[in-house]
């Protein structure tokens, strides 16, 4: 295997990913990983020199509209699906240390 | 005969002529679902008082003469990704198991506005990650042709439900092959239309440069029909394109004569089964004889677009679904310390095992210092496998090949090497890519009794064309009934 994924690396992808694994996961992800570059290392066969990366196959540009309610109050529904609520608001764990 | 053996065509005329009802219709396939769901496992959700109730009110306006359109009545099966108003919209994920949306997908809000009636939803690989429809959350889909094998996936629920007559017909999504893939494993018809043809508003991102919305269905008539109903510029996906050329149906001509076919010699290469490339090999046959001229090309690059995909899919899907974070919707865990910890075993305990590994990968190759190596080469790869497909369109009006390596593995056998598992999506992958149309049509079965399908690929935009030899194969091939079908009277 060419690619070697360290336990620091690991723990940085954790971060990014909002992830936490478990010691055994965590194994299992540095192999996967690993496994997964080796095969992806492939495209380094090409020779890409000078072409665009293309993220969308047709131009596309950004669509604007008028900022102007369009849908009806749906506060209730949304709200209905929280994990936690009070009123009208979102409960969500302590953001900010006074 | 039984209503379930009706197209999804064939049946609404049937209705609109009297000689059924919308609710009769519904009332067969709840009964068809009450008999197979305890063995197959096709739907996550399923509201029967509520289906009979939609079918009512739709009759009722059948019968006013309100509704007129050539799915009106037809019962219609909606995978698990796309957002229903009211109705639990889980994408076969721990993370949304009590998620109910408050709006409809514009596919499905069109669906709708032509009189089909939502009998439920779909079971799919967890967030359209698989090719199995074996990591879904809850419980795996079992193929109609034979239990003991995967239905494909991710849009394996649908295909399954359209096998075994549990619906008249149903929508998927397609990422690198979710439609095409299970529509071969499970012998029904399915298609993938060119990039930003079908509203992704309201459909649970997985890869949004990728994500197409298509049917699956019985019939290449049916295909033709629904796409002609779920396509349409929608100003709410900005990727959404104000294209002409949408009177799918009028493609559904038994000609092929001079129409140019060109097939792919490296899709015949390593890995084909070769009951797989025999049967593909003759559905060529079968058009040449009807008047096709069938070549084979050399298409190139074949072998960089899995891993090409896997960068960009794995990278838009990880951030998509930063979303799924326990604050607005869906799970969250019970105990934490603190904003990010109930980020992180919200996530961690909410996702399952494919989808981390996806998240983990895509976060990777996002970050700084890979980012150019990894995600920006995996672009470049892109535009040199658009290149290739534009070089193939100058010279063919349609690539032909199969739809999968294989028929539908065991249950079980897939997961344990994801990269395999990956490999499975060889000849699906780089339409995707390239946002290109695709089609698959059941063209036999193999030894095991397993369906093998057909994939006709067009230009951008080309829908027609691959309509239009899917239709004239179709004509002149004789496919069986799935078993799991004819149950019901």
């Amino acid at each position: 295997m060419a690619n070697v994924i360290s336990d620091e690396t690991i723990e940085y992808v954790g971060i990014l990913a909002k992830l936490e694994l478990s010691p055994e996961e965590k194994e299992a992800a540095k192999k996967d990983m690993a496994s997964m570059l080796d095969y992806i290392d492939k495209l380094n066969e090409l020779d890409t020199t000078g072409v665009e990366p293309m993220s969308h196959v047709f131009p596309v540009n950004n669509v604007f509209r008028e900022d102007v309610v369009a849908n009806p109050d749906g506060s209730e529904d949304t709200l209905a699906n929280a994990p936690e609520r009070r009123d009208s608001a979102f409960v969500v764990p302590k953001t900010v240390d006074s | 005969m039984s209503l379930l053996d009706l197209t999804a065509v064939e049946l609404s005329e049937k209705i609109k002529a009297g000689e059924t009802t919308a609710v009769e219709a519904m009332e067969a396939v709840i009964a068809q679902i009450e008999a197979k769901e305890e063995t197959l496992n096709c739907y996550v959700t399923f509201d029967k008082e509520a289906a009979l109730k939609k079918a009512a009110e739709v009759q009722k306006k059948i019968e006013a003469g309100e509704l007129t359109g050539p799915l009106a009545g037809v019962p219609v099966a909606i995978k698990d990704n796309m957002c229903t108003e009211g109705m639990l919209t889980t994408c076969s994920s721990k993370i949304l198991n009590n998620f109910i949306p408050t709006f409809t997908s514009e596919a499905v809000i069109n669906l709708e506005k032509a009189g089909a009636v939502v009998i439920g939803k779909t079971n799919m690989d967890e967030f359209a990650m698989g090719s199995t429809t074996e990591t879904s959350a809850y419980g795996e889909t079992k193929n109609p042709w034979n239990t003991a094998h995967v239905p494909g996936g991710s849009s394996g629920g649908s295909a399954a439900a359209v096998a075994a007559d549990e619906c008249f017909f149903a929508l998927g999504s397609d990422t690198g092959g979710s439609i095409r893939q299970p529509a071969s494993y499970c012998g029904v018809v399915g298609m993938k239309p060119t990039y930003g043809t079908v509203s992704r508003y309201g459909l649970i991102a997985y890869g949004s440069s990728l994500d197409q919305i298509g049917p699956l269905c019985k019939t290449v008539t049916d295909c033709a029909t629904i796409m002609e109903v779920i396509a349409s510029h929608d100003k709410k996906d900005s990727t959404s394109i104000a294209r002409g050329d949408l009177d799918f149906t009028s493609a559904l001509v038994d000609d092929v004569k001079g129409l140019k076919i060109g097939i792919p010699k490296d899709y015949f290469g390593e890995g084909i089964d070769p009951e797989v490339k025999n049967a593909v090999l003759a559905a060529a046959k079968t058009l040449e004889e009807k008047g096709a001229i069938v070549e084979e090309f050399d298409l190139g690059l074949v072998d960089y677009a899995i891993p090409a995909y896997y960068v960009i899919a794995a990278a838009e899907a990880s951030s998509n679904l930063e979303r799924f974070d326990g604050v607005k919707y869906g799970y969250r865990t019970a105990n934490y310390e603190g904003l990010h910890n109930m980020y992180k075993k919200s996530r961690s305990e909410g996702f399952g095992a494919e989808v981390k590994r996806r998240i983990m990968l895509g976060s990777f190759v996002l970050s700084s210092g890979y980012y150019d190596a990894y995600y920006l080469k995996a672009l470049r790869t892109k535009a040199l496998i658009k290149e290739e497909f534009n070089k193939a369109f100058a010279k063919y009006d349609v690539i032909l090949g199969p739809a999968a390596p294989t028929t539908a593995p065991k249950l079980g056998a897939s997961l344990s090497d994801p990269i395999k598992m990956y490999l499975g999506d060889i000849y699906t992958i780089s339409v995707n890519l390239a946002g290109l149309p695709g089609i698959c049509v059941p063209c036999g079965l193999d030894s095991k009794g397993l369906p093998i399908g057909l994939q006709l690929i067009g230009d951008c935009f080309k829908e027609k064309n691959i309509i239009r030899v899917a239709y004239a194969y179709e004509q002149s091939s004789d496919f069986p009934k799935c078993p799991a079908a004819s149950m019901t009277d």
